[in-house]
């Protein structure tokens, strides 16, 4: 299943900010955490991932070093701030708000097959 | 890498060549990106994919690169602001449209030099025409910016409204002749007129703080680059009278009459274009401007207060050193303002930075010795326009020095971000437009226009 390109990207930085919650990483590694999560289902253009961790940088909720990987290479890490963190929970619950009322309305309508039959 | 894999290698190596050749991504951005390629290709490899395969995949997922790069300059317009800005998506840069815009800049700034020259002949009251002189040249500057920039109604409407409404309060009030309030009226006419062009040159979206940002760059560069053309205006000029007054021939009167009028405003619309079209140019020596002029501004600022002290108190500073030291710190602002926008945002806190901190302690410090001289002046004579007007400009610097300094502290301590430096910047600069528009239309009939 592909997730819709919209939905991917709003729900963007609050997956790379929980992400980095659990530690520090570099760009791939990221991307890597975000396709094991989502069982392959969230493929991100890999390009972009980049452009969004300079934005969080820039509004102070990630820093970053520049480290060497095992190969020698220059690599850059990323690393949540105080800052970070409070946006993370911040969106947690707008997004808790948002799946509860998705949930109850996937209830009320009781899938949607039903649904379509309803305005058929 | 070893031998198998060398036409891998020369294939990343022509992808970084070609990733490099955009200016929106730097060369830091590239090793990241291409630290990326190698580990999105050797996972590839791992699943058994020949080396060809696997770049090819790697590249694939990295996505359309014209569409990253424009990502990458959404985020990071300060290192490409002239194409974000100017050049709008899919217009063709043929030598043709180059021809037309050169051919629409000069005809603006041949507009520009008849007005003013048009505005000296019929206005006769010589201070009547400096107040006038600002809207005489502002239409022709928007009207670069409206030709660019395509303006919609509405932008054009916030432009002309403000416009009008400035013009009627400057010829219709009925200044006294050498009063105060017109000459207050005159110079901060043009600091309106400045916020205006702003506003045309951000296309109407003042309300982005990145626009703004763009348009404090414009201003410092634009400023670069008059004194440019005025410096290399003013070696011919020297020249050519030197020459003619050698054979006998006075020139002083063609140059007053005809030369100045014209140059001096047409040289501002050709630098607006210049720094548009040309500015890649100008760019690299902006950080390099602010580095050199800032400790030279600290000195000079500990100078002028060592010699405040030991002149003896505030007391005796007289009303043209008050005017002078003003002066002064609008330009340390302007300083402030632009070396701050020439940064790097991401940027790690520096020496620079504390040196640009030091820079606004030191400005705080003359602004609370003017204040101070303003205030005991006020306390002895009363008050007048003059000095009202003054108070309020260095209360307005005051508030705006005092919060810079504390963002500044802030960022250094690695509290902040440099954007909320930044963005305390450029939220404030509508605060001085405010100021200037209470001076030009509340003070001449609050203070019966003498």
């Amino acid at each position: 299943m592909r997730i819709d390109k919209d939905l991917v990207a709003a729900s963007a930085t609050p997956l790379v900010l929980g992400i980095l919650a659990d530690g520090d990483l570099y760009g791939y590694a990221i991307l890597k955490r975000v396709s094991e999560l989502s069982g392959g289902g969230m493929q991100w253009t890999d390009g972009m991932l980049y452009p969004l961790l300079h934005r969080l940088e820039r509004l102070g909720y990630v820093s970053s070093l520049w480290g060497t990987s095992d190969a020698g290479r220059r690599r850059k890490h990323y690393t949540i701030t105080p800052a970070g963190l409070d946006a993370l929970a911040d969106r947690q619950e707008q997004w808790t708000v948002v799946a509860d009322a998705l949930r109850q309305v996937w209830h009320t309508a009781q899938g949607p097959s039903a649904a379509r039959e309803g305005w058929a | 890498m070893t031998a198998p894999h060398a036409e891998l290698e020369a294939q990343i190596d022509r992808w970084r060549g070609y990733v490099q050749r955009n200016r929106a991504i730097s060369p830091a951005d590239v090793d990241e990106l291409e630290d990326h390629l190698r580990e999105q290709i050797a996972d590839r490899q791992a699943t058994g994919l020949d080396d060809e395969e696997a770049f090819l995949v790697a590249i694939k997922r990295l996505g359309n690169l014209d569409a990253v790069s424009r990502e990458f300059a959404r985020e990071h317009s300060e290192r490409l602001w002239k194409q974000l800005v100017l050049v709008p998506e899919g217009s063709d840069n043929t030598d043709a449209s180059r021809w037309r815009e050169l051919a629409v800049v000069l005809t603006l700034a041949v507009g520009a030099g008849v007005a003013v020259k048009a505005g000296s002949a019929w206005i006769d009251d010589g201070a009547a025409l400096m107040r006038n002189l600002g809207l005489l040249v502002f239409p022709f500057l928007a009207a670069y910016f409206a030709w660019k920039r395509r303006f919609t109604a509405a932008v054009a409407a916030t432009l002309t409204v403000p416009f009008a409404a400035l013009a009627v309060a400057l010829n219709l009030y009925p200044f006294a002749p050498g009063g105060a309030t017109g000459m207050l009226a005159a110079l901060h006419a043009p600091v309106i007129l400045w916020l205006l062009t702003g506003v045309a040159y951000v296309g109407g979206r003042w309300r982005s703080d990145k626009r703004r940002m763009d348009f404090v760059r414009f201003t410092g560069e634009l400023a670069i680059y008059y004194t440019l053309l005025a410096l290399g205006g003013a070696v011919l000029i020297a020249l050519t009278l030197a020459t003619l007054r050698g054979i006998g021939a006075d020139f002083q009167p063609v140059l007053e009459e005809w030369i100045l009028p014209f140059a001096v405003p047409g040289a501002l619309v050709v630098a607006a274009w210049l720094v548009e079209a040309k500015q890649q140019v100008v760019e690299n020596i902006a950080p390099v401007l602010t580095r050199v002029f800032t400790p030279l501004t600290i000195a000079m600022l500990l100078v002028l207060l060592a010699v405040l002290a030991a002149a003896g108190g505030v007391a005796g500073i007289d009303r043209n050193l008050l005017i002078l030291m003003d002066a002064i710190l609008v330009l340390v602002l302007c300083l402030l303002l632009y070396s701050i926008s020439a940064r790097d945002p991401l940027a790690p806190p520096g020496l620079f930075d504390a040196l640009q901190l030091v820079l606004v302690i030191a400005a705080l410090a003359v602004d609370a010795v003017m204040l101070a001289a303003m205030l005991t002046r006020i306390a002895e004579f009363g008050s007048s326009p003059n000095k009202i007007a003054a108070l309020g400009l260095n209360l307005l610097l005051l508030v705006h020095l005092l919060r810079a300094a504390w963002l500044a502290v802030e960022f250094l301590r690695g509290r902040l971000p440099f954007a909320a430096v930044e963005r305390w910047q450029t939220r404030y600069l509508p605060a001085y437009g405010a100021w200037a528009a209470v001076v030009v239309v509340i003070f001449p009939p609050i203070f019966g226009f003498v």
